[in-house]
């Protein structure tokens, strides 16, 4: 077996274990618990001042609240990214998509990753956009629920389709039109992230799993079966299996869903609920099998022959990371610009060759085959007809939803 | 701010009689305690009122929160998770006794016997924390995988039977069961058990021992009559050091456990994240620190040691 080596890691699999921590340690450290056990009695005296505080609804503004545009002026943007999402040259210094985007428009790009959880960072930025305040980004990617969740509370500025040709020329037909935001008035997709069943070849020993049902039910997999820490790939994925539409459930669908997988869980077959270190526990064979993130198994595939992955006949989820414009951004114009940009075929293709996700742009293929032959012809980076036949969203949840929902998640990953 | 900028009223250039000193400012002691009272009051006493009004609000993220007196969050909260705060304790608990029971000896060691290799073996117990604290812990799961060769041997050994049979581990595997994350939350916390225990055995003077061995002490009368007792600061302040943060630890429950394995601090971070219900995640904190505060008070009381530092 394989030993561990630190050194071995690679700098994605590091960003992967610092990314499936929702908030880092900084919440509970030795200092913080020493502190708050020492002065636990000073606090009971401050309960007078307690009602003073509380938190302020949220702006509730249709279109956003647009701060003036110093785009003409300032030939700048300010672009938060997650990490290990964008296309890195080999000296790992510079971004080639990003530069040439600054070559042709005489726009700086302030290109930072600090993104590394979605409910992170919402937590991070949730404050000044509360206050109605800039956060110092003018481009930020969120995954489709948390822009949804930003565009309900008005937190994200409509965009101008008059600076967006090549995105509403190019996008995908199969990300026009989500719930959360008709007609992409406010956001457009960065990647796709489909969530499919992974398995570990030497691990299964020759057992069969073709869908989510073997997962959760064949005997032989009990205690090596992984799902999701992320709700709506679990659920949605259980639902599909269940053959209902996790684009149209009820609140029954979901309790059903909920209890199909408790029932596992209570015997054993599910041995975590993980994030992103699911890759771990996979490449090692602790997971036989487990619900994975498409882009994760094209990368590990191409480091151990034993990993694979499969499509269940009921379909997969698809979900996206989408671009969006906070309310208060200095530099409005360019971020569209910057969108606009990569929804040319060319630097589309550079990025998809790089990143491994779903690429949302149509006619990107003939340009990836240039640069990556065998990506081009990959259904996980560019989706065919069967293959966007078979992908499935999870539709938006109102704020009560989410928080019902999740509660039961919660309590069934342990709390 | 200005305050902070302030100098201390300066003495008086030169004093007429050099054998009496001029009495400093009245106020010099508390201009000194001034940054660290700041520091107090901006990084813990408006944290905590914040999080003390959290608790007792209600409201949603659209609607805004607004204080309430919602005193019931923190019956619904402790009635609806007190699983995962025995199982907290338990935990915690069983880690630190491991932790005392491994680094005893080895400060002991350390102290008395290592002679020229006693940096060495300071140096190899401090290492680790030249590496992340989450590779470390990841590092165990390649340790405890399931076809490694720990595992292995103890499957062998019939070990495993013993463990699955009292319930510590679940057929024949260690990883994602309580027993990992048990041995996650020792590892991770030995070293502030090591530290200060090898401080206090170290300031025993040999002599004593010596004299115990002149009045007919055998060794471990020795050990038992002087050198546990005269090492009673370094066990309370290491035992609390590794209590009081393994409590409150996730990432051991989080990386190398399974659903039900899940200790509070889980919880915490799942409702004030993913959930969103600020109320019950505050009023889960308050009631840990709660209850880490009586049980670090009771603990202190009973070991009779006041000069932990």
């Amino acid at each position: 077996m394989e030993q561990y080596e630190p050194d071995r890691l690679s700098p994605a699999q590091v960003a992967a274990m610092r990314r499936s921590f929702r908030n880092g340690r900084a919440a509970l450290t030795r200092r913080s618990l020493l502190r708050a056990s020492a002065g636990g009695a000073l606090a009971a005296g401050g309960l007078g001042s307690l009602s003073a505080c509380g938190i302020p609804a949220a702006g509730q503004s249709q279109g956003g609240v647009p701060a003036e545009d110093r785009s003409a002026k300032e030939k700048t943007v300010n672009f938060s990214n997650w990490t290990e999402y964008m296309d890195v040259d080999d000296s790992g210094k510079h971004h080639p998509t990003l530069e040439q985007f600054t070559k042709r428009t005489g726009i700086k790009v302030k290109y930072t990753e600090d993104i590394n959880d979605n409910n992170e960072f919402f937590g991070k930025i949730k404050p000044q956009l509360a206050a109605g305040q800039d956060t110092g980004r003018d481009i930020i990617v969120l995954t489709d629920w948390l822009a949804g969740r930003l565009i309900r509370l008005g937190w994200v500025q409509k965009l101008d389709p008059a600076n967006l040709p090549h995105a509403y020329a190019n996008l995908s037909a199969q990300f026009r039109s989500p719930d959360w935001d008709p007609g992409r008035a406010y956001s457009y997709v960065w990647q796709g992230i489909s969530t499919v069943i992974a398995y570990n070849k030497k691990a299964l020993d020759g057992v069969e799993v073709k869908s989510i049902s073997d997962l959760l039910d064949n005997p032989k997999l009990k205690g090596r079966v992984g799902f999701l820490s992320e709700m709506r790939d679990s659920v949605g994925m259980t639902l599909l299996d269940m053959g209902k539409d996790p684009a149209d459930f009820t609140a029954d669908d979901y309790d059903a869903a909920i209890a199909r997988l408790q029932k596992a869980v209570d015997k054993g077959q599910i041995r975590r609920f993980t994030g992103n270190d699911y890759t771990s526990d996979l490449t090692s064979g602790d997971f036989a099998a487990c619900v994975a993130w498409a882009g994760d198994v094209v990368q590990l595939k191409a480091d151990s022959p034993d990993i694979d992955f499969l499509i269940p006949d009921s379909g997969y989820m698809t979900s996206t990371d989408n671009l969006l414009i906070p309310n208060k951004a200095r530099h409005k114009t360019n971020a569209e610009r910057l969108i606009d940009f990569y929804y040319e075929p060319k630097p589309a293709a550079e990025l998809a060759a790089y990143i491994n996700y779903v690429c949302p742009v149509d006619g990107v293929k003939a340009e990836l085959a240039k640069i990556d032959e065998d990506a081009a012809n990959n259904p996980l980076i560019i989706p065919d007809k069967a293959m966007a036949a078979k992908s499935h969203a999870f539709r938006s949840l109102s704020s009560k939803e989410e928080t019902e929902f999740e509660e039961k998640f919660a309590k069934l990953t342990g709390a | 701010m200005s305050t902070l900028t302030e100098a201390p009223p300066p003495l008086a250039p030169q004093a007429p009689e050099p054998k009496a000193p001029k009495r400093r400012g009245r106020w010099t002691p508390y201009w000194l305690l001034l940054p660290g009272i700041l520091w107090l009051l901006v990084f813990f006493a408006l944290p905590m009122i914040y999080q003390a009004s959290t608790s007792v609000q209600t409201g949603s993220l659209e609607e805004g929160y607004k204080v309430t007196w919602h005193f019931a969050t923190y019956w619904d909260a402790l009635s609806a998770y007190w699983p995962q705060f025995v199982r907290s304790v338990l935990y915690a608990g069983t880690a630190t006794i491991l932790c005392l029971l491994l680094g005893y000896p080895l400060a002991y060691l350390i102290a008395f016997r290592a002679g020229r290799w006693r940096n060495l073996i300071m140096i190899l117990v401090i290492a680790p924390f030249f590496t992340s604290f989450l590779i470390r812990t990841l590092a165990w799961k390649t340790i405890l995988a399931d076809g490694g060769p720990l595992v292995g041997a103890l499957d062998t050994l019939h070990v495993l039977d013993v463990t699955s049979w009292l319930g510590w581990t679940a057929g024949d595997r260690v990883l994602a069961t309580p027993l990992a994350v048990v041995c996650g939350l020792t590892y991770n916390f030995l070293p502030f058990m090591i530290l200060p225990l090898y401080t206090s055995l170290e300031r025993i003077d040999g002599r004593l021992h010596e004299a115990a061995g002149d009045l007919y002490a055998r060794p471990w009368t020795t050990f038992r009559k002087v050198t546990f007792p005269l090492s009673m600061p370094g066990v309370v302040s290491g035992t609390l050091l590794t209590f009081i943060p393994a409590t409150g630890d996730y990432v051991n429950a989080d990386l190398l456990g399974s659903t039900d394995t899940r200790m509070v601090g889980n919880v915490i971070q799942t409702q004030f994240l993913r959930v969103l219900d600020y109320p019950t995640a505050a009023a889960l904190s308050f009631i840990l620190m709660a209850a880490i505060l009586l049980m670090v008070t009771l603990y202190i009381r009973r070991s009779g040691t006041e000069d932990l530092v």
